[in-house]
């Protein structure tokens, strides 16, 4: 096996040795590798298919915008994890990895054949070919794009990973720990400013921790020397937080940002168990600071995306920190000093290189380093094409044209297995657009640049622009001192030699002789997209950036077009003549690297995944089988089968018995709001329809509330406990909804009145007991309590003690029955609940649930808001004009009563629905019509509740219907999926109409 | 996530709030006597500014206190928060 470790470096501990696979097969790296570095290590460059054409693709970069080296990782069912980037992906004993979107396999990939087909297949080609016939969409196409199209695969298992959340704050948070986040950190830190550092990598150091040129010095020692002395002295400082392995995945408003640190990505798996694998941190930081560097960018020329074709940059780092050369006969193709770098690093370590370049001349002192040591230069020379198909074996350069638009003389082809391409860097300006930020273009090389236009909020370093040591140290001390209001003297007497030189020869699309429709220039390696592509798209009259960036899918992919948004952007402003800072750019979406949803998920799974409200009595109803309906945060009891009965038995039978006998209900999550003050009668008079000042201390009264719209919004039945002291109740998913509105009207229309307003309804529980036998039970409950409908009639109230324990009793019926709700203090609940099932047991007091309740008040045609009514209800539509005041001057909503839309007549009110056949229960939601031959067929409404009424022993449902109220003994027709059900339009009241039995 | 300091508690993350829309939309003391087309600009009617708006906000997970802020909608500043009732800023015109 080739082995491309030449050297030994200190980040690569060759005594421990690593073992996994990749496709399948078994190879060796060393701790410290990333995946990338050990498969390039064994010389492997071919790590994926595009995503289009199928082309073989190598390893392009080191770092987060890698675009080609995309894996799959792991491939248990709960533990796979598509997209990882293999140049950030640390290596641990017993990695699986394997290349995405290639079939067989990576050599052989049959989607290769869409290589040669690739003039069939340009931008906007699935706009376009899939089109037509529209009936082939279904059954042809998607499933086919399907089958073609993906990048990796999801686990299908739920994650057996521990992910976490924590919250943090700091005075100043700096991202990046390269040279000039160090400095800023120092700088932060040492002026009592509580500072957080985070960065990406392993270690902190950015690209200067392994720079080895004798040429770029600081303080006479090298700058990766320096810098490591400087890291040792911020480790002291003990206001200083530095996180590693913790990248920024968005940055919101205000400062607020959202960093994934990883915990366990880098240990074997046994270490892995039962650690936190990420976690997700949410950080305010009163100033931040951006030291995020830059990437290299590519260029643009034939056949530039061949396996062995790498950032220049990235051969370098490949080389000076992990020991691994990407070649041994290697080409850097450039257009600025960064590839001197790299060459001349390549040379001593005795890699054979040579050096192309775009510029006519330069004559930095690194460039003079790189010639008096012997390595070629091709100046004003362009490589116009790369051979070799799973990895690069030659390339021709040829020499440019005074203007440099085009190419003069003799193709030169020369052989390689490597080439890098530098074509200069690009500021990673990501944050700083996040955080609101606006840039600024630099005509000189090309660049976008943060505007600074924040306090709060400052870029240092290469992300700003400055890429050459002196102008970083030097811009970010004298920046930081600025941004923090401090004077800091560290690095007033810091000397730094730089011989690099900013000069540089910018070419978006490189030329050539070959015509561009028969060039594969690629832009966009991951979505394959290719300069010829942007053309088109310009030339089919695409003229925004955002659309041409969807049309063409140029950065679209995971990568997010970190190599490839400049040079779409430079491409259309040279097409279309427009200068590039005109353009604008498209905008930086966060997250800035994939998280997995694990991450943003944190702990709330499984039985935390949502806040569960349980009542006093809610272990009884477990122990006593009861079946629970969420409503809203609420557990409540559905119905309590017995004996294997299904829901609708158990219905059948709790509603029997509480009309027959005796029912008990926990009515506990019934919202319940506290009303006292001088002015509490008139704030009721304002809130509800009804009128309320007369209503006699001691007496219950239901009231609708209405939104301002006129609409029905809540409803619920208030109790005057005494002069200036009411309790209300709303619906139980409507309490929290109705306080605030509450709120709002008193605090800020009403604030003369003297209302306080306290919600109750977690402090009391409630057992509601009804049918014909429940004043016996009360009775024994309460022996002392004068049950008499003369001293406790309908709609009142009365205070007893249960075992001298304060309770509040009701007289007031949801169901039509004799009913009484008695309210205890909650943490009483329990006791209260378990002696009403005792005193009830001889008159076969029957629990029973929601459903039961619902089916209930449907036989007496009490509304339940939310389910009857839809937001478009008024009290009129609801057939409820009882219980609308005409005399009360206002209230909230009544204006919007006699709106010309409130009083149409045709609007949709609730009418009751009975089926011709007694026996078929309609569906609740189903559709209403007349007359099912017209076409198209006329919508009169839908049904809102049905059940099969087992005390009058025939089907009954609500509806609203247009102009319903007048319609009452009119045919109607529910179409269903197989037939047509006949019912006829009744009262809404099917039982009882007299109310007999409420005084039964 | 803004940081909204409330009137009367001091500076909380904006989770803790719930907005209330334009501000200074005082509800007609005599309804009952505007026609429809006045009712509906009370009812309806919302300016949506870009640039500078005054919101009401409501501290519904802390002291249940509503109370008015001025917001930069184009950059999400909050410029000045002020109690109900309070006379709102003239700065800000």
């Amino acid at each position: 096996m080739p082995n491309y470790r030449i050297h030994k470096t200190e980040y690569i501990d060759e005594t421990k040795r690593v073992s996994f696979k990749y496709d399948g097969k078994t190879y060796f790296g060393y701790e410290g590798d990333t995946l990338a570095s050990a498969l390039l290590a064994n010389g492997i460059h071919l790590v994926g298919r595009s995503f289009k054409y199928h082309r073989p693709r190598g390893i392009v970069s080191c770092g987060a915008e890698e675009p080609n080296a995309i894996c799959q990782i792991g491939s248990k069912k709960d533990l796979t994890e598509p997209n990882v980037r293999a140049t950030e992906l640390e290596l641990y004993e017993g990695l699986e990895a394997s290349s995405q979107n290639c079939w067989p396999n990576v050599k052989f990939d049959i989607g290769g054949i869409n290589n040669f087909i690739s003039p069939l297949i340009p931008a906007g080609f699935y706009y376009k070919t899939f089109m037509w016939p529209k009936s082939f969409w279904k059954k042809v196409y998607e499933p086919l794009i399907r089958l073609s199209a993906g990048l990796g695969k999801s686990p299908t298992e739920p994650d057996p990973d521990i992910y976490d959340h924590k919250y943090v704050h700091y005075d100043v948070l700096v991202i990046g720990g390269g040279v000039s986040g160090i400095i800023a950190a120092k700088m932060a830190a040492k002026n009592n400013f509580k500072t957080l550092l985070v960065d990406d990598k392993k270690i902190l150091g950015g690209s200067t921790i392994y720079q080895n040129n004798e040429s770029i010095k600081i303080d006479d020692k090298l700058s990766s020397e320096w810098l490591k002395n400087e890291i040792q002295e911020i480790k002291k400082l003990s206001n200083l937080t530095f996180k590693t392995r913790t990248s920024i995945a968005a940055y919101h408003g205000y400062n607020f940002l959202l960093a994934k640190e990883n915990l366990t990505d880098h240990l074997p798996e046994e270490k892995k168990k039962n650690k936190i694998r990420q976690r997700l941190w949410k950080i305010r930081a009163k100033k931040v600071v951006i030291a995020t560097g830059s990437i290299e960018r590519p260029l643009v020329f034939n056949n530039n995306d061949r396996p062995g074709i790498l950032l220049s940059n990235s051969i370098n780092k490949y080389l000076d920190y992990y020991g691994v050369t990407c070649g041994e006969n290697i080409i850097l193709f450039t257009n600025n000093d960064s590839a001197y770098e790299t060459s001349i690093s390549l040379h001593k370590k005795g890699i054979k290189n040579i050096i192309v370049d775009l510029r006519k001349s330069a004559s930095s002192e690194l460039i003079k380093q790189a010639e008096s040591l012997g390595i070629k230069i091709y100046f004003n020379h362009v490589v116009t094409n790369t051979f070799g198909y799973r990895k690069i074996n030659s390339l021709e350069i040829m020499k440019l044209s005074e203007d440099g638009n085009t190419t003069i003389g003799d193709k030169i082809k020369l052989s390689c297995d490597c080439l890098g391409m530098s074509g200069g860097w690009t500021p990673m300006v990501h944050m700083h657009t996040q955080s609101g930020g606006k840039l600024d273009f630099r005509d000189e090389d090309q660049v976008f640049l943060p505007k600074e236009n924040s306090e709060d909020q400052i870029s240092v370093g290469s992300c700003n622009g400055d890429f050459d040591l002196e102008n970083i140290i030097d811009k970010t001390v004298n920046k930081i001192n600025k941004f923090l209001d401090i004077d800091n003297q560290d690095y007033q007497d810091t000397n730094i030699i730089c011989s690099k030189e900013n000069d540089k020869r910018n070419m978006w699309l490189l030329p050539n002789k070959i015509p561009l429709g028969k060039t594969k220039c690629f832009i966009d390696f991951q979505n394959d997209s290719t300069a010829k592509d942007i053309k088109l798209a310009l030339k089919e009259g695409f003229r925004s950036i955002e659309h041409v960036k969807r049309y063409t899918t140029t950065g679209m992919a995971t990568d997010q077009g970190k190599l490839s948004n400049m040079h779409a952007l430079g491409i259309i402003a040279d097409t279309a003549g427009v200068k590039m800072g005109k353009l604008g750019t498209t905008t930086f979406r966060p997250p800035f690297t994939p998280l997995t949803f694990g991450t943003l998920v944190g702990r709330n799974v499984g039985k935390f995944f949502e806040v569960i409200r349980k009542t006093s009595m809610h272990e009884w109803h477990v122990k006593n089988n009861a079946e629970f309906e969420n409503v809203g945060q609420w557990k409540r009891p559905w119905y309590y089968p017995k004996n294997g009965e299904n829901m609708h038995d158990a219905v059948q039978r709790e509603s029997k018995a509480a009309r027959d006998s005796a029912g008990i209900l926990d009515a506990s999550t019934l919202g319940k709001i506290d009303i006292q003050g001088t002015d509490a009668s008139e704030f009721l008079n304002r809130v509800y329809t009804n009128a309320w000042s007369k209503l006699a201390i001691g007496k219950c009264r239901y009231g609708l509330m209405l939104n301002e719209d006129g609409m029905v919004y809540d409803d619920g039945v208030t109790t005057r406990i005494s002069e200036n002291h009411y309790l209300m109740t709303t619906t139980t998913g409507g309490a929290a909804n109705v306080l605030s509105k509450l709120e709002d009207y008193l605090q800020t229309e009403w604030p003369e009145l003297d209302v306080y307003l306290t919600s109750v309804t977690d402090h009391y529980s409630t057992a509601s007991i009804c049918g014909p036998n429940s004043k016996k039970i009360l009775n024994k409950l309460f022996p002392n309590l004068d049950l008499s409908d003369e001293n406790f009639p309908h709609m009142s109230f009365k205070e007893d003690k249960l075992e001298n324990i304060n309770c509040r009793i009701m007289r007031i019926s949801f169901t039509g029955e004799l009913s009484y709700e008695i309210n205890i203090e909650s943490k009483y609940g329990n006791s209260l609940w378990k002696m009403c099932i005792e005193a009830g047991k001889e008159f076969n007091l029957t629990p029973y649930g929601t459903e039961t309740m619902h089916l209930l008040r449907a036989e007496k045609g009490f509304i339940i808001v939310g389910q009857d009514t839809d937001g478009t209800m008024t009290p009129s539509d609801l057939q409820m004009d009882w219980i609308v005041s005409k005399k009360k001057y206002d209230f909230i909503g009544k204006r919007s009563l006699y709106r010309s839309d409130t009083v149409r007549e045709d609007r949709k009110q609730l009418v009751g629905l009975l089926t011709d056949d007694p026996k078929e229960v309609l569906e609740e939601g189903a559709q209403i019509v007349s007359d099912v031959k017209s076409n198209p067929i006329d919508m009169l409404g839908h049904v809102t509740s049905s059940y099969f009424s087992p005390n009058l022993n025939k089907s009954i449902a609500l509806a609203v219907v247009r102009s319903g109220k007048t319609m009452k003994g009119q045919k109607l027709i529910i179409p269903m999926e197989n037939k047509n059900i006949n019912v006829t339009v009744s009262d809404t009241i099917f039982l009882d109409k007299e109310n007999k039995r409420l005084n039964a | 996530m803004f940081l909204i300091n409330c009137p009367f508690c001091g500076e909380r993350d904006q989770s803790e709030f719930s907005s209330g829309g334009e501000a200074h939309i005082v509800r007609p003391k005599q309804p009952t006597e505007l026609s429809d087309d006045e009712w509906a600009e009370y009812l309806f009617m919302r300016k949506n500014i870009k640039g500078i708006q005054f919101e009401r906000w409501n501290h519904v997970h802390g002291c249940r206190k509503w109370f008015n802020v001025v917001r930069d909608t184009s950059n999400d500043k909050i410029l000045s928060v002020y109690k109900m009732g309070e006379k709102p800023p003239v700065n800000y015109k």
